[in-house]
């Protein structure tokens, strides 16, 4: 077979703004009749990439040549005359329109004749050794039938460069297995194929060849048979890099969170969740490190009270210790239970006991802060709703991909966000403006917000300020639990090291903190522990202080390949 | 009961000619609530047709029937088009809300029509006009039920029926109709695929609106012979024919059935013999119907028979 080269990539630069480069001087080649690997950790421009090849970006710099012709690939359409097709992440199909019907949307430069195209289908599933039902709706299917249409979809077309953006991630491992045959077959075919991944196992599995990029640099493109797992993850994660972030020892840590068993399953029954068992301490940060879409999120969720939990508990030691019992999350009956129970003593010291007292008494004294807590309280944050958890002092900056999609409202100000947290404290039936206008401002000034005023909408900051303004409302209000996921995704390095401060500073003032991040080199400078998660497991828990890079990238990236091939 | 029959036939098909031309553009993923007034629009367009064209006879109670039907046909063609234009221009290119532009289109069209119909269309020969549009195949008295049940009637239903079959076989067979229903379901995915989704959408309602104007064309001339009241009345059935797309599942075919089912409700009200209060509730019976229709297929929640995914949303082509 002649493997010539079919796709070279010359000194490829891709900017996003002015700031953010996806990718930098990319140089590589694909060759006809081989499976190539793209690897590399979230955001180190893979993606990016693949798309400048199938017409999704238009590269900023940078030469592409297809079979040795340069070539200006400018939209989909301009790659499938190249015969390049690429199958995304996020399937573009129609739900209610069967798999042919798929297939041939779009064609028209051939006769509409369902009846031969579903001819040609069933075809080329012999040929490659898969199965598809033509006629099956797409609501009917799972999502392994779902991307077989998909790749039909580019096949169909004559497509003779396949490009797969993490295809293994949906399927389940006996249908990873399946995917991977019908790869190999057309492999054999001639037809080239790049595989967007970051399980190292799949990529041992599968390629023949490997192409390591970080943070959008191609470090090199390696013979699969002349590699190992522990030299990929090195190129992967590549040297420590020394971040001078202040980083103090844990002051009379406490357990604030206790996780045991957490199970969450999703709409479709799998467990996005499985079993996570951990706790957060107060004056610690623990960093929580995995490939985007481990669990991350739902785990954030799920203690907020924002995702149903399956299985599992979720326990808060509320720092109630030697301070005072007020009714609030609490009936007047568990104050009782609690008294019974020996929970508090008085304001002297002496034991508690409520027998013999009218309901009026207790209140009283209540109130007037007469009894106190023994311990701290210890409160099941199951069944709570989301607001009662906040109020209990646990809060969440989350940082999605679009910072404005949970939140911040982008079409308010400053100010107007601050009161979505605020609106429900006021006793008045006119909303109180003064106390949110005053944070604002506060925020605006400590955090050095780049903002007109504060009555500026969100919308219109950069997305670091928003960050600030959103992380800044949450520490703002004093919690003893502060979630930040990926506060500084997208920030230069002055606002990264900002946030970092803010962070230190609410773990020295006794918060427990938790730090979602995708950077290795921050996880380790920041954190005291890092918790790492890998398919809604944890696969491991390491003292940040000594762990070694490479350790955490095996962790994250290493599937439990031998107990799930069933 | 062949007398009510081929009453209940007649007023279906202009509720037929509005669902269709709301089918399509539902199935294109727009919501027309301006089909009221786009049927109003076709009917003063097409008498408008009628009149000019009697205007030029030298005798104009005997008009030929060809040249009635094209002359109506082409001018109530154009009228509807018009209503349609504004209607895609608005909701298409401008991106405004479906809603809020179908009724404004409505109140727009319907006192639009009444304007032209009360001061500009020569209506003095419309009976004549009339008698002709309505011919229909089968017409001495005495001929036997199931002929006249099947071929008394005029021209526009006949149409009607061979559109709404021919619509089936457009939106199911074809590769034209395949786009058209993947715009209707998730326009970015058609858009991907390399479908010039504004270019359908624009046809789209602009056929949809031209055959609903056919509607209120064939009530005027043929269920009504000629005669004019108000617009009030048309609108009313262009309601009728929104809520019969519903009724029908979005399929141009059931739609000759349901057209007659809903035609069937409002005639039995006349002709029963029941007191007032029983007649107007019997014509609320087609929307009733219509709702009891629509929770069932959201309880059912069967894919297919359900509204098109995207209809009523504006699409934006993502930004790169």
């Amino acid at each position: 077979m002649d493997n010539s080269t079919v796709i070279e990539l010359k000194h490829i630069t891709k900017r996003f703004g002015s700031k953010v480069v996806a990718n930098r001087d990319v140089s590589m080649d694909v060759k006809r009749g081989e499976i190539l690997s793209v690897l590399g950790e979230n955001g180190c421009g893979k993606t990016t990439l693949m798309n400048m090849i199938a017409g999704i970006y238009y590269p900023d710099e940078g030469q592409i040549f297809i079979n040795g012709e340069e070539v200006q690939i400018h939209s989909p359409g301009d790659a499938f005359r190249y015969k390049i097709g690429m199958i995304h992440q996020h399937f573009k199909l129609i739900d209610v329109f069967s798999a042919a019907e798929n297939v041939v949307l779009g064609i028209t430069d051939e006769k509409y004749d369902l009846n031969e195209a579903k001819q040609r289908i069933t075809a080329m599933a012999e040929k490659y050794g898969f199965h598809i039902d033509c006629d099956k709706k797409i609501h009917e299917m799972s999502v392994s039938e779902k991307q077989t249409v998909e790749i039909v979809k580019v096949l169909y077309r004559g497509a003779d460069i396949l490009i797969l953006d993490e295809p293994t991630a949906v399927l389940t491992p006996q249908e990873i297995r399946k995917l991977f045959d019908v790869l190999r077959a057309m492999r054999s075919d001639g037809k080239s194929i790049l595989i967007i991944t970051h399980k190292l196992n799949e990529v041992m599995e599968i390629s023949d060849r490997v192409a390591v990029l970080r943070k959008g640099e191609h470090i090199a493109t390696v013979k699969t048979s002349e590699t190992s797992e522990s030299q990929l993850t090195e190129m992967m994660v590549g040297e420590k890099v020394e971040l001078n972030i202040d980083r103090p020892l844990p002051v009379d840590p406490k357990t604030r969170l206790e996780i045991k068993g957490l199970t969450v399953t999703d709409i479709t029954g799998i467990k996005v969740l499985d079993n996570i068992n951990f706790e957060a301490k107060s004056g610690e940060i623990l960093g929580i490190a995995g490939i985007a879409g481990s669990g991350q999120r739902e785990l954030l969720e799920a203690i907020t009270g924002l995702q149903k939990i399956s299985e599992g508990t979720v326990t808060y030691y509320h720092p109630k210790k030697n301070k005072p019992v007020s009714f609030y999350h609490k009936s007047f009956k568990r104050v009782s239970e609690l008294a019974a129970e020996g929970a508090f003593h008085t304001k002297d010291g002496a034991p508690v006991s409520f027998e013999g007292k009218s309901a009026k008494e207790i209140r009283d004294l209540v109130d007037e802060g007469e009894i106190i807590f023994n311990e701290d309280e210890v409160i099941d944050l199951r069944g709570k709703s989301p607001r009662e958890i906040r109020e209990l002092g646990i809060h969440l900056s989350f940082v999605p991909e679009d910072r404005l999609g949970m939140g911040l409202v982008g079409n308010m100000d400053i100010v107007d966000n601050m009161m979505l947290r605020s609106y429900k404290r006021g006793h008045s039936i006119t909303l109180d403006r003064k106390s949110p206008s005053d944070l604002a401002d506060k925020i605006i000034r400590e955090l050095q917000v780049a903002t007109p005023g504060s009555h500026t909408s969100v919308r219109k900051l950069s997305g670091g300020n928003v960050q600030k303004v959103l992380v800044g409302r949450e520490i703002a209000a004093a919690p003893t639990v502060l979630m930040a996921a990926y506060p500084v995704r997208g920030l230069d390095i002055n606002s990264s090291y900002m946030i970092y401060n803010l962070l230190t500073d609410q773990k020295k003032n006794g918060v427990a903190v938790i730090f979602v991040g995708e950077d290795l080199d921050v996880l380790l400078a920041l954190c005291d522990r890092i918790m790492v998660v890998n398919g809604g497991k944890v696969t491991g828990t390491v003292d940040a202080r000594t762990a070694k890079k490479d350790e955490i990238g095996l962790l994250m990236t290493k599937t439990e390949a031998e107990g799930e091939k069933a | 009961m062949v007398t009510f029959v081929v009453s209940a036939v007649s007023l279906a098909i202009v509720f037929l000619y509005g669902c269709l031309g709301e089918t399509l553009m539902e199935k294109a993923g727009h919501l027309n609530l301006g089909i009221p007034g786009i049927m109003c629009l076709g009917t003063a367009g097409g008498c408008l047709g009628i009149a000019l064209y009697q205007g030029m006879l030298s005798d104009p109670s005997k008009p030929s029937w060809i040249l009635l039907i094209l002359f109506s046909i082409f001018f109530s063609v154009i009228f509807s088009s018009f209503g349609g234009s504004i209607y895609a221009l608005l909701t298409v290119s401008l991106r405004c809300n479906q809603n809020i532009t179908g009724l404004a289109l409505t109140t727009f069209g319907s006192g639009l029509t009444q304007l032209i119909m009360d001061k500009y269309v020569d209506r003095s020969y419309f009976d004549a006009a009339g008698k002709v549009i309505s011919r229909g195949f089968v017409n001495n008295s005495d001929a036997p039920g199931i002929l006249k049940a099947l071929l008394s009637y005029g021209f526009f239903v006949y149409f009607g029926i061979v559109l709404a079959l021919a619509a089936t076989f457009v939106l199911n067979r074809t590769r034209v109709g395949l786009h058209l229903r993947s715009i209707g379901e998730n326009p970015a995915t058609a858009d991907a695929a390399g479908i010039n989704v504004t270019l359908y959408k624009y046809l789209t309602i602009i056929v949809g609106s031209s055959i609903a104007g056919l509607g209120g064309l064939f009530y005027t001339m043929d269920y009504l012979k000629g005669s004019w009241e108000n617009a009030s009345t048309i609108e009313a059935f262009g309601w009728m024919a929104i809520a019969l797309v519903i009724f029908t599942l979005w399929k141009p075919n059931v739609s000759i059935l349901g057209s007659i089912v809903f035609g069937g409700f409002y005639i039995a009200a006349f002709v029963l013999n029941g007191s007032s209060t029983q007649k107007e509730l019997l014509k609320l019976l087609p929307y009733v119907i219509t709702v009891v229709v629509l929770i069932f297929t959201s309880i059912v929640k069967k894919k297919g028979s359900q509204a098109p995914a995207a209809l009523g949303l504006s699409y934006f082509r993502e930004e790169r």
